[in-house]
């Protein structure tokens, strides 16, 4: 065994060596920095509400009407079937053509036309969704002359599209070439191919991004504000003003009374449990589904 | 009948079958060429409804819509630009401030964390991606703009003695632009975070193992390996929270003030486009009034088409470079 | 493994040593002629992931200036141990060892050993070659410039130093500003070597290098290997015996975590010591 000076552990106490630590250990420093300040705040705002939604939240909050001013009490009844409502027709509008739309840029990858969907799909996504109220303003309500809850739901309805459309795409590309051309080699239809082999092997993918979609428009409140607009009363015409969860937490966020306040944390404290139950159980259902296939 | 031999059957049944799936495939691409036609035919009809809705007021103002600072529905006069200004300076607070949060907690979570902290994490983070606007414009009445008036605004002006400088002078209302900023840096933070935190985690571990074997520490193999073959994602998801800023509505309109000024302060109250429409437009005191907030939404339109345009050019060039050098 | 190697077994000659106890390093030198010294020495070294012991007790010596060759089925421990050298388990949270592994007679996991340091001299070529996407440049001179920021002139001698090295340089010369991406699989784990080269180690560690190869690049790798160890001490893991029986100079045979048996590779394939062995190449298992 040699015994001479070795020159690769002379290197121990390199002043350049102990200059890249240094430089190591404080930029690993400042990273695991970032990480606390950043969760600072959400965390802050989670506990802001559980605990001031939380007092708030009663029995009667998902039973009664808003309180007129003065009051106390009252609850969001209208407006959480006002939400449920409007998701439903969000749904309704923009999941078809959504999953429609990302089928067609998944199949028609390399050309031009499907290049440009998918262009304008980002930009549509891009889209400030204030931009998108406005629109349904002037084309759904000014024509009809007042506001109504399909003009809200198909606002929301377009937002999803482009979202579930790149989605979908994503997801149909990741299904194996292989697994199509097995079908294909079957003698299935492309077409059949398609809606059954390659849909049901990306449904999984497709129920989330889906969901997700619908997390996100579940909480809008821009694109309702001049289209849905909001109703103190009992509603659920789809002609008709409707009330919604967002904006209902707007109206009494920006109010002056303690009250109020109260009533928006427990507002958002619902909406929030909606969007994420939605999910949850949307999440147990593609697993279910998905242990079943795999027996 | 009887006459034919099995091939013969097979033949026809295979014809037949050819010939049904040709009626599928074509009704099959005619559906799902209508849905992507959709795409664009509602990106048209949006210009062209907010553009003609919008066109009185340019008609009207001409340039000095988009130049002029003078918002004043009373006497009829429409300038956009302190919503303008708005608008960009609360995006860049906020992304100047989320950034390199956002991409620390991603590389902390893709890098560091052991797995049992991760899941939980990351979770955490998705989570809260799912806020909506609204909640988040009422956490900050409550909660962020009593704490800036009282603790954070007084400590910058006078124990720093920053406010010396434009930037941090004046009275301190709370409701502010730099409200505003702080609110959408929060919001775009998990938007800019999530993305990166997936593109960090496609990095193969094999590149970090090359950097590592060749004897990086471990901010080289990030600075040097890491960081490099994520960057165009990265910067994907800096632009996805740009685009989110710009067009952010509820919180802003909750928390900037909402006052059609050009200040430098960032304590002062301001508009964004966003917020001009939102707070206003159910009150428009007429036709040109309701034309203006037209026309704002299609300026603002417009820059976020050319971000978002700008952005996937140079995601593509990014990526392109990556791939030659 | 499909075939058993071409050489036709042997009886043990009568006057070979008293066989050593497995996991035991065999006393080199063992023949006059091949002897050299130790350049990495294992000393009753173990490892374990977790409570997972992976290696137990490995000791023996990879003379310096000749290719060992670590072979055994899957998950015996050859990567492991291989891996173990430059210290690529210290990122794994739950690995421990025991023992040492001695790097010209100073143990590598001395606490005054800094990995850092310790890879720039041991490098490593990995089963999937993984180029940076940057230049072919850029790419070998990722190590000088982090390790020792050479001048440009200095920097330009080193990348081209090592793409002879590596044999690679008549193929690229005209082309090192072209993204590394872009060459063929085989040219890509050459640019690996040549980017490890760069750091003129001492050692060089391969993890299956060739195993995702055609014959002929194997074949460059391999002639590329034979030429290196004139000044390079170089253990590679293979999965295949030929490999193992044309290219390198010492086998040491892992298996279950042990080392069975280790010595030189004609003996090895001709007159294994051990049962296992035996059975391992000539294809009875793994």
């Amino acid at each position: 065994m040699s015994t001479t000076a070795v020159p690769w552990s002379a290197v121990r106490g390199d002043a350049r060596l102990r200059r890249r630590h240094i430089v190591n250990v404080t930029m690993v420093g400042l990273i695991a920095l970032a990480a606390v300040v950043a969760t600072l705040p959400l965390i802050f705002i989670f506990i802001h509400l559980v605990d001031r939604g939380g007092s708030a939240v009663r029995w009667h909050f998902f039973t009664h009407m808003p309180a007129p001013v003065g009051e106390t009490g009252g609850g969001m009844a209208n407006a959480i079937v006002g939400t449920l409502i409007l998701m439903a027709l969000a749904s309704t509008f923009g999941l078809p053509i959504g999953i429609g739309a990302g089928l067609y840029l998944a199949e028609r990858r390399g050309e031009r036309f499907a290049t440009l969907v998918r262009f304008l799909s980002d930009v549509l996504n891009g889209l400030p969704s204030i931009v998108m109220g406005i629109f349904a303003w002037q084309f759904l309500v000014r024509p009809v002359g007042h506001f109504s809850a399909l003009a809200g739901g198909i606002a929301l309805g377009a937002m999803m599209i482009p979202m579930v459309a790149r989605t979908t795409e994503e997801i149909v590309r990741t299904v194996p070439v292989s697994l199509r051309e097995a079908a294909l080699a079957l003698g299935y239809a492309r077409w059949r191919t398609s809606l059954t082999i390659v849909l049901r092997t990306a449904s999984a993918g497709i129920v989330t991004g889906a969901l997700v979609a619908i997390a996100r428009i579940a909480g809008e409140t821009a694109p309702l504000l001049f289209t849905a607009f909001g109703n103190q009363f009992w509603s659920t015409s789809l002609a008709q003003p409707i009330a919604a969860l967002p904006l209902q937490i707007f109206t009494y966020a920006v109010s002056p009374y303690d009250d109020w306040h109260a009533q928006a944390w427990a507002g958002s404290l619902v909406l929030i449990a909606l969007v994420l139950v939605i999910s949850l159980i949307a999440r147990i259902a593609v697993r279910r589904r998905f242990s079943a296939a795999g027996d | 009948m009887s006459t034919l031999t099995p091939t013969a059957v097979r033949a026809r049944h295979t014809a037949i079958r050819i010939s049904g799936s040709a009626i599928g495939d074509r009704l099959y691409d005619w559906a799902i060429t209508f849905f992507a036609l959709c795409v664009p035919l509602l990106l048209g009809l949006i210009a062209i409804e907010i553009s003609v809705a919008g066109w009185p007021a340019f008609h009207r103002f001409g340039l000095s819509f988009l130049t002029s600072s003078a918002w004043d529905p009373v006497h009829g006069q429409f300038g956009a630009a302190p919503a303008i200004y708005g608008t960009l300076v609360s995006s860049a607070i906020a992304l100047c401030i989320a950034t390199p949060l956002a991409i620390g907690v991603a590389l902390f979570l893709s890098e560091f964390a052991p797995p049992w902290l991760r899941q939980p994490v990351a979770f955490l983070v998705d989570l809260l991606a799912a806020i909506p606007s609204v909640v988040y414009g009422l956490w900050g009445i409550c909660v962020l703009i009593p704490i800036l008036r009282v603790v954070v605004m007084p400590f910058l002006r006078d124990t720093l003695h920053l406010g010396v400088t434009p930037f941090f002078s004046g009275p301190a209302y709370g409701t502010s632009m730099l409200a505003a900023g702080l609110i959408l840096a929060v919001m775009v933070l998990p938007y800019i975070s999530s993305v990166s935190r997936e593109v960090l985690m496609a990095v193969p571990r094999s590149q970090r193992e090359a950097t590592l074997a060749l004897g990086a520490t471990k901010w080289e193999s990030i600075w040097g390996a890491v960081l490099p073959f994520a960057k165009s994602g990265i910067i994907g998801g800096v632009i996805l929270g740009l685009g989110r800023a710009l067009g952010e509505t509820m919180a802003v309109t909750m928390l900037i003030g909402n006052r059609p000024e050009i200040s430098a302060s960032l304590f002062a109250p301001g508009y964004t486009m966003a917020s001009l429409i939102a707070n206003e437009f159910s009150e428009a005191s007429g036709d040109l009034h309701l034309s203006a907030l037209m026309a704002v939404g299609f300026t603002l339109f417009v820059i976020t088409l050319v971000v978002n345009a700008v952005a996937r050019w140079l995601v593509m060039r990014v990526s392109r470079i990556g791939g030659q050098t | 493994m499909t075939a058993p190697p071409t050489v036709p077994m042997r009886p043990i000659p009568a006057n070979a040593p008293r066989p050593i106890p497995a996991g035991r390093a065999e006393p080199l030198p063992e023949t006059p002629g091949i002897a050299a010294p130790a350049a990495l020495a294992a000393d009753h070294f173990s490892f374990w992931y977790g409570s997972n012991k992976a290696l137990t007790d490995i000791t023996f010596d990879m003379p310096i200036r000749s290719i060992t060759a670590l072979i055994g089925p899957s998950g015996c421990g050859k990567s492991t141990f291989l891996r173990a050298i430059n210290r690529m388990h210290d990122t794994l949270p739950g690995a421990r060892h025991e023992g040492e592994i001695r790097l010209d007679g100073v143990n590598v996991y001395d606490p005054s050993i800094d990995p850092t340091a310790l890879r720039r001299w041991v490098g490593m070529v990995f089963q999937r070659w993984n180029p940076f996407p940057k230049s072919i440049y850029d790419n070998v001179a990722y190590g000088p410039r982090i390790n020792s920021s050479p001048p440009r002139h200095e920097l330009d001698r080193i990348v081209e130093t090592s793409l002879r090295r590596a044999a690679l340089w008549d193929e690229v010369k005209d082309r090192l500003r072209e993204s590394a991406l872009g060459l063929s699989g085989g040219q890509q784990q050459r640019l690996c070597i040549a980017r490890t080269l760069a750091n003129e180690p001492e050692v060089l560690l391969l993890d299956e290098p060739a195993s995702a190869l055609d014959p002929i690049s194997t074949q460059k790798i391999e002639e590329l290997l034979y030429e290196l160890k004139r000044e390079l001490t170089i253990v590679i893991v293979t999965h295949n015996l030929h490999q193992a029986a044309r290219a390198s100079d010492y086998t040491a045979f892992f298996y279950l975590g042990r080392l069975v048996e280790v010595g030189p590779t004609d003996r090895m394939f001709t007159a294994p010591r051990e049962e296992r062995t035996n059975s391992y190449i000539t294809g009875r298992f793994g």
